[in-house]
């Protein structure tokens, strides 16, 4: 018999039970709570009279509403009406179940995705579900973690369970040595370019391979995050030493004893040498050079040095109806080189990369830069509050704000444009965040997905280059 | 839940692929704390010509006349025609909230984003797979004859165009079991509230750390 792989063994010693129908009761070990998906499910408890099955699963935060200006006159002080009521609806009931909380202005508070591993809530070998599709970020861990619906937050509130059916398994392995230069961002852009956008639907896809082995944590959860950007809705890395040195020390980790066998537990979170994937991708490390969306959908990637497409050389009538329908949207040229497209924005933010590492590698580029002239704004939105003050220590912040960019606090911010963040119709930004959606950030807006060195050699440009000649000067 | 057996309605034919979940409901709606009143704002973006505002009384705003589900021939359309990977990007449960509340009973589309076919079906909204060929066949009869209705039978698993042809479809069936009769799954997974502490007794011994530790 074949062995077994990540996600075989993480699906087995989670099953509770199997149906005969096919469907399966699935133990969730962590629910992370935001604003915009909890308070129907929240309010269908109540009015069931449901209470919590375990309320040490949960762990709430605000993110997708929360101001990213000024903001320590607290939830009142909120503009825009409809998102105060929902962030004060996230507090009043985490208070009224009682649910942990990091509040808008506790310093632990940020992106729940940046949040949940950086407390050691997120843990190799669990599962972890929230109401947001980049979920699969935690999957980076060794964990098997996804999007739900409101239906299924509430049902985990109510019973720590979710009704599942396995997902097929699918491998896409990196082999080889990335470049300088070329990021996490980078890779998982080249991955959805080369599998499309539904190429991983009903699939879990392990990412393997030495280029993944040899990517940080900070970098294996954007690639995780991305994984849904693919159709996967479960992105996971096998754990090895660099996982479990993540955890050392967080508030929510393990300790003494219990971190010894937890630790001895994780290394066991690998796929077996001889498991089988109903599919496998392998891709090159060394042809992946820095990435750049042009269209309306994550798959829609170039490199840096590439051209805008022509849909006229598309073969498929759809596919060529596509471009055609996203080079209008975005206001671009068939044939148009990449490095011609003038931006008016910039985002460095978004729980696909605001991490401490993503921060550096920004600051590291605009450092005795300036922000072009060209560029209205320039917004560097950090994952949380810890990230916040990291940064600072650091002294990014001050490198940022000297070379003209604003510096926030943390949330989701421009990534989806639910707070005042967001483009004006028509602008380009160029966006670290992981959706190019029409209107995504922004009513008309136009976004590219870039890496975090990407975004700020774009902003000190004022025009899409690749990092590497900025690098080299 | 609201059960669903069979629906027939006129059909409207949204001919691009990855329509992706901003724009079946734009985040700006997504702010709202409840689970209703998301029709008006369903393909906010493609269905208006404005930005739309949350709370906002969408009579009088200006419309895309282009846009399918303003076209008259469309109107009170109960099944909604599609291509591949509808429903991709976030997993916001307001894109079927916003299809269900508009009046959209059934999607047809050659494949789905896993997690918006899963919230279809904890709404009462029927998300069907069809292969690609049949599914390039019913847009073209749905824009070649006004009015065309569509039949969709879940108990026998089957969509019936007027001249009577009948393609089969695919359900799983513990969702069709639910739709079929409204369950509702907390409900019925309660029922099963032995084997939930059971595992977690077990659970508890082989990996502590997972309890207790948020508080």
């Amino acid at each position: 018999m074949a062995g077994k792989t990540l996600y075989d063994k993480l699906w087995d010693q989670h099953l509770v039970r199997q149906n005969e129908d096919g469907s399966a009761l699935i133990y969730i070990d962590r629910q992370i709570l935001h604003e915009v998906t909890s308070p129907q499910a929240f309010e269908g408890l109540r009015i069931a009279g449901r209470k919590l099955w375990r309320i040490d699963a949960n762990l709430a935060t605000p993110d997708h509403n929360v101001p990213t200006t000024e903001r320590s006159g607290g939830v009142d002080l909120i503009v825009d009406p409809v998102s105060r009521i929902q962030v004060q609806t996230l507090d009043d009931n985490c208070d009224d179940f009682g649910v942990v909380e990091f509040k808008m202005n506790d310093n632990r508070q940020g992106i729940v995705h940046v949040v949940g591993p950086e407390q050691g809530m997120t843990l190799p070998g669990s599962t972890v579900v929230c109401g947001d599709s980049h979920t699969s970020t935690h999957g980076a861990f060794g964990a098997l973690a996804h999007g739900i619906g409101t239906s299924e937050v509430e049902h985990v509130m109510a019973t720590q369970c979710l009704i599942a059916k396995k997902m097929k398994n699918m491998l896409v392995r990196v082999d080889g040595e990335l470049g300088v230069g070329v990021t996490a961002k980078d890779v998982v852009l080249h991955i959805i370019g080369v599998i499309g956008t539904a190429g991983g639907n009903g699939s879990a896809i392990e990412f393997g391979g030495e280029a993944i082995r040899s990517i940080s944590m900070e970098g294996r959860m954007t690639i995780c995050n991305m994984a849904i950007e693919a159709g996967a809705r479960v992105g996971i890395v096998a754990v090895d030493q660099t996982t479990i040195d993540y955890f050392k020390g967080r508030p929510f980790s393990p300790t003494d004893a219990q971190w010894d066998a937890a630790a001895s537990a994780w290394k066991t979170l690998v796929s077996d040498d001889d498991a089988e994937f109903d599919k496998v991708v392998v891709i090159k490390a060394e042809e992946i050079i820095p990435q750049v969306t042009w269209g309306t959908s994550p798959e829609m990637v170039v490199s840096v040095s590439d051209t805008v497409p022509n849909p006229d050389k598309e073969l498929d009538p759809t596919k060529a109806d596509g471009i055609r329908r996203a080079l209008q949207y975005m206001g671009l040229n068939a044939d148009q080189k990449i490095t011609d497209i003038q931006l008016n924005r910039v985002f460095i933010g978004s729980c696909t990369n605001s991490r401490i590492e993503d921060l550096r590698a920004a600051a590291a580029v605009v450092k005795g830069r300036q922000v072009a002239s060209t560029i209205k704004q320039a917004l560097v939105v950090p994952g949380s509050g810890l990230v916040k003050a990291q940064a600072e220590k650091e002294g990014l912040d001050k490198i940022f704000v000297e070379a003209g960019l604003e510096w926030r606090e943390p949330g989701c911010s421009m990534c989806l444009a639910m707070n005042p963040d967001k483009l004006g119709s028509g602008e380009h930004c160029a966006s670290t965040s992981n959706r190019n959606f029409e209107g995504r950030q922004g009513f008309g807006g136009r976004t590219h997905l870039v890496s975090p060195a990407m975004a700020a050699a774009a902003a000190v440009t004022g025009h899409f280059v690749d990092v590497r000649e900025l690098m080299s000067n | 839940m609201k059960s669903f057996t069979k629906v027939t309605g006129v059909a409207a034919p949204l001919d691009r692929a990855n329509v992706d979940t901003d724009m079946i409901i734009p985040k700006q709606f997504l702010k709202s704390i409840k689970r209703s009143g998301f029709g008006p704002n369903l393909f906010d973006e493609l269905r208006y010509l404005d930005e739309g505002q949350p709370d906002q009384d969408c009579v009088g705003r200006p419309l895309n006349t282009e846009f399918v589900l303003n076209l008259d021939r469309y109107q009170g359309a109960t099944v909604l025609l599609a291509r591949e990977n509808f429903g991709c990007g976030s997993s916001r449960e307001h894109a079927p909230w916003a299809l269900d509340d508009f009046g959209i009973r059934c999607v047809i589309a050659p494949s789905f984003a896993d997690i918006f076919y899963n919230n279809c079906f904890k709404n009462g909204l029927l998300p069907i797979i069809l292969s690609d060929g049949q599914v390039d066949q019913l847009f073209v009869e749905v824009e070649a004859v006004e009015g065309y209705q569509l039949a969709v039978d879940l108990k026998n698993q089957k969509v019936i165009t007027p001249s009577g042809a009948e393609m089969e479809f695919e359900v799983d069936a513990f969702r069709k079991h639910c739709l079929l009769n409204g369950l509702d799954d907390i409900g019925l997974t309660l029922e099963n509230a032995a084997d939930i502490k059971a595992y977690e007794t077990r659970r508890r011994q082989e990996a502590p750390w997972l309890f207790d530790a948020i508080k």
